[in-house]
C-alpha cells in the first residue's frame, strides 16, 4: 500500500519556477487498479518519477508500506526501487545484449541474490507472462508485445509492492497493445497493485480508479465502472 | 550485487567491445612493456659495467698526471698550468711503500704495424710485467713481457689474436718479428682472446715495453701508473703513500690525481642508476598516456551507454555500484594490461637479451616489475574514477530519456 501526502515538486527553469506538482494526496490500497492520466504538462510524469523513486518531491510525504520514503538517503532509495517497485517503461529498455532471461534476472542479480534462486524465480516470472520458451533470445528476436512481456516480467520478478507503467502501450501496435493489457489487467486480478500512467483515455477508463491531473493538482478520482 | 556477478557483467562488457578492449589493452600493455625493458636495459647496463670494474679488481689504483681539482683564484704560476710528467723513475719508486703489490706504468699510442706484405693500424700499449697480472688478462701462447730493467727492455712485443690472425695468418706468430713503426720487434705472445675489456679489445692491441713504447710514441711522459695494493685495507694507505712519494718526487707538488677503482665503479654505479630511473620515468609517461586514453574511452563508453545506466538505475542500483561496476571496468582493463605489459617486457627482454654481450645479462629490476604494473593499476582507477562518477550521477530520468 502506497500513500502521498501533499507533494510537491517545483523545477526552477531560468528565473522561473515550474510547479510540477502542487500539493498531491492520495492512498492507492494493495491491489488496486489505477489510471493516472492528464494532459501534457499536467505533472503525470513528475508524479510518476515521484512514485517510482527517480525524483524526489520537493514537499510532502511518500509512503511505501507505511514508511516515509523521503527520508531515505540514496541507497536505501535504491533498495527501496529494487525491493518495492516495478517498473514497466513506454519504450521497453531491455539491454540489448542480454538475453530474455538475463532480462529479467537483472533486478535480482542487483539484489545479490544466488544464481540458483534467481533461476527459480526468473522461470517463474517468465512462465507467467507465457514466454518461457523464448527465455534465450535477445530483445532483437522477439517482437514488440514479446519484449514489453519480457519487461513486465522483470518488473514482477521481484515481487513489488506496486508496479508502475509509462504508457506501457505507446510504442506497440493496437494487438500487441492489447495482449499487454491483458496481461497487466491479469496480474492485477491475481494481486498485484498496478498504476498505469496514460493520456491514453481508452487505456485509462479500464482502471477501477481513475486520477486526474491537471497543472500539479488531481482534479478527479473516480471509481468503479467509467 | 555479488562480487561475481559484478565480474561477470563487467567481463561482458569488455568482451562486447572487443574492439576497444584490445586497444586499450594495448596501450597499457605497451606502457608497462616499455617501463620493464628500459629498466631492465638500464639496470644490467649498470650491472655489467660495474662487474666489469669489480673483475679488474677493486684493489687498484689510477694515478694520471695533472691535479684534476680546480686550483685557487690566484695568477696562473710562471711555470705555466702544465703539470710534471709522470715518469718511469716514478713508477718505480712507487715500488719502495710496501702497500703496494704491482706497479704497471703505461703509455698508450697508435702504431702502424706491418709483416711481410700485411699492415695495419692498431692501438698500442706500452707497459711492464705486472700489467698481465693485474688485469687479469691470459696468454694463449708464449709468455708475456718480461720482468727486468724497464729502461732497457728487448725488443720484444706480445700481440692481440685479431692481429695476430691479420698479420701472421697461417705463420707462426711467436718468434718473428713485427715491424711496428721503423722498428722491429720479436712477438713473443699472444693473448687469449677476452672479449672487450672496458671499451679497448684485447684481441686487436698489441703490447710492448713502456720505454719502447715512449720512444715509439714520442712521449716523454707516462699516461698513467695503475697500482695494485697488497690487499683491499692496504688501499688507502696505498694511496697515501704514492701520494706522498709522488709529492716528494716533484719537489713539493701534489700535481697527480690518484683514484680509486672502487670510486670509479661507484660513479659509474650511480650514473647509471640514474639513467636507469629516468628511462624509467620517461617510460611512464607512456603510462600517464594510456591512463587519459583509458579515461577518455570510459568518458566516451558512458555516454554511449547513457540508457543503459539509466535502467540499472531505475531498476534499483544505487550510486555507489554503478561506480564500482565502471571502476571495476576501466581497473580490470588496466590489471589486464599491466599483465599482459608484465608478459610483452619480459618477452622483449628474452628477445633483447639475445643482442646484448654474452657475459652481461638482460634482467629487469625487481622494483620495475612490481611499481610498472602497480603504476598502471593505480592510474585505471584514477583515470576511471571522473568517468565512472558521471555515470553513478546519471539522473535516470534523463538518462531513461536518452538525454
Amino acid at each position: 500500500m502506497i500513500e502521498v501526502r501533499d507533494i510537491k515538486r517545483f523545477y526552477q527553469v531560468g528565473d522561473q519556477e515550474v510547479r510540477a506538482l502542487d500539493g498531491v494526496s492520495f492512498k492507492i490500497e494493495k491491489g488496486e487498479y489505477v489510471s493516472l492520466m492528464g494532459p501534457s504538462g499536467s505533472g503525470k510524469s513528475t508524479l510518476l518519477h515521484c512514485l517510482g523513486l527517480l525524483d524526489r518531491p520537493s514537499e510532502g510525504h511518500y509512503l511505501i508500506e507505511g514508511r516515509d520514503t523521503v527520508t531515505l538517503n540514496e541507497e536505501e532509495q535504491a533498495r527501496t526501487r529494487r525491493e518495492k517497485i516495478g517498473f514497466v517503461f513506454q519504450f521497453f529498455h531491455l539491454v540489448s545484449y542480454l538475453t530474455a532471461f538475463e532480462n529479467v534476472e537483472l533486478p535480482l542479480t542487483l539484489s545479490g541474490l544466488p544464481a540458483a534462486q534467481r533461476r527459480e524465480r526468473v522461470e517463474a516470472a517468465l512462465t507467467r507472462i507465457g514466454l518461457e520458451q523464448r527465455m534465450d533470445h535477445v530483445p532483437d528476436q522477439l517482437s514488440g508485445g514479446q519484449r514489453q512481456r519480457v519487461a513486465i516480467a522483470r518488473a514482477i520478478v521481484t515481487d513489488p509492492t506496486v508496479l508502475l507503467a509509462d504508457e506501457p502501450t505507446g510504442n506497440l501496435d493496437r494487438r500487441s497493445g492489447d495482449e499487454v493489457i491483458a496481461l497487466l489487467e491479469e496480474l492485477n486480478a491475481s494481486g498485484i497493485t498496478l498504476v498505469v500512467v496514460t493520456h491514453d483515455m481508452d487505456l485509462g477508463g479500464r482502471a477501477r480508479r481513475r486520477l486526474r491531473l491537471a497543472d500539479g493538482l488531481v482534479v478527479s478520482d473516480e471509481s468503479g465502472p467509467a | 550485487m555479488k562480487l561475481s556477478d559484478s565480474i561477470g557483467w563487467v567481463s561482458r562488457v569488455l568482451l562486447r567491445h572487443r574492439l576497444r578492449t584490445v586497444l586499450l589493452l594495448a596501450a597499457v600493455s605497451v606502457g608497462v612493456g616499455a617501463v620493464i625493458v628500459l629498466t631492465s636495459l638500464g639496470d644490467s647496463a649498470r650491472l655489467y659495467v660495474t662487474e666489469e670494474f669489480r673483475s679488474l679488481g677493486t684493489e687498484l689504483l689510477i694515478i694520471t698526471p695533472g691535479k684534476s681539482e680546480t686550483s685557487g683564484g690566484g695568477p696562473p704560476s710562471f711555470m705555466g698550468a702544465t703539470a710534471r710528467d709522470l715518469t718511469l723513475d716514478d713508477a718505480a719508486a712507487l715500488k719502495r711503500s710496501s702497500a703496494i703489490k704491482r706497479v704497471a706504468p703505461m703509455v698508450v699510442g697508435e702504431a702502424n704495424m706491418s709483416y711481410g706484405a700485411r699492415s695495419r693500424q692498431a692501438p698500442g700499449i706500452g707497459a711492464t710485467a705486472d700489467l698481465l697480472a693485474l688485469r687479469h688478462w691470459k696468454l694463449k701462447q708464449g709468455q708475456f713481457l718480461p720482468e727486468g730493467d724497464l729502461e732497457r727492455a728487448p725488443a720484444v712485443i706480445v700481440i692481440g689474436e685479431k692481429i695476430r690472425r691479420d698479420l701472421f695468418g697461417a705463420d707462426k706468430a711467436v718468434g718473428n718479428f713485427l715491424r711496428v713503426g721503423d722498428r722491429r720487434f720479436r712477438v713473443i705472445g699472444v693473448l687469449a682472446t677476452e672479449g672487450r675489456s672496458l671499451g679497448m679489445d684485447v684481441d686487436e692491441l698489441v703490447i710492448l715495453p713502456v720505454a719502447r713504447a715512449m720512444e715509439l710514441f714520442d712521449t716523454s711522459g707516462l699516461r698513467r701508473i695503475m697500482i695494485e695494493s697488497r690487499s683491499r685495507d692496504s688501499l688507502d694507505r696505498a694511496a697515501e703513500e704514492s701520494r706522498i712519494i709522488l709529492k716528494d718526487r716533484h719537489q713539493g707538488e701534489e700535481d697527480v690525481t690518484i683514484v680509486r677503482q672502487d670510486a670509479v665503479v661507484a660513479t659509474f654505479d650511480t650514473l647509471l642508476g640514474a639513467l636507469t630511473y629516468s628511462v624509467a620515468g620517461i617510460a611512464s609517461i607512456s603510462l600517464l598516456v594510456a591512463g587519459v586514453l583509458l579515461m577518455n574511452v570510459m568518458l566516451v563508453s558512458v555516454s554511449q551507454r547513457t540508457a543503459e545506466i539509466g535502467l540499472l538505475k531505475a531498476i534499483g542500483s544505487s550510486r555507489r555500484l554503478i561506480l564500482t561496476l565502471f571502476l571495476m571496468e576501466s581497473g580490470g582493463l588496466a590489471f589486464l594490461g599491466a599483465l599482459l605489459g608484465v608478459g610483452l617486457g619480459l618477452g622483449m627482454n628474452g628477445v633483447l637479451g639475445t643482442y646484448v654481450p654474452a657475459d652481461m645479462t638482460l634482467r629487469p629490476p625487481m622494483w620495475s616489475l612490481f611499481s610498472a604494473p602497480l603504476c598502471a593499476l593505480v592510474s585505471g582507477i584514477l583515470f576511471g574514477l571522473m568517468p565512472a562518477r558521471r555515470a553513478a550521477d546519471l539522473d535516470p530520468i534523463d538518462a531513461l530519456a536518452g538525454r
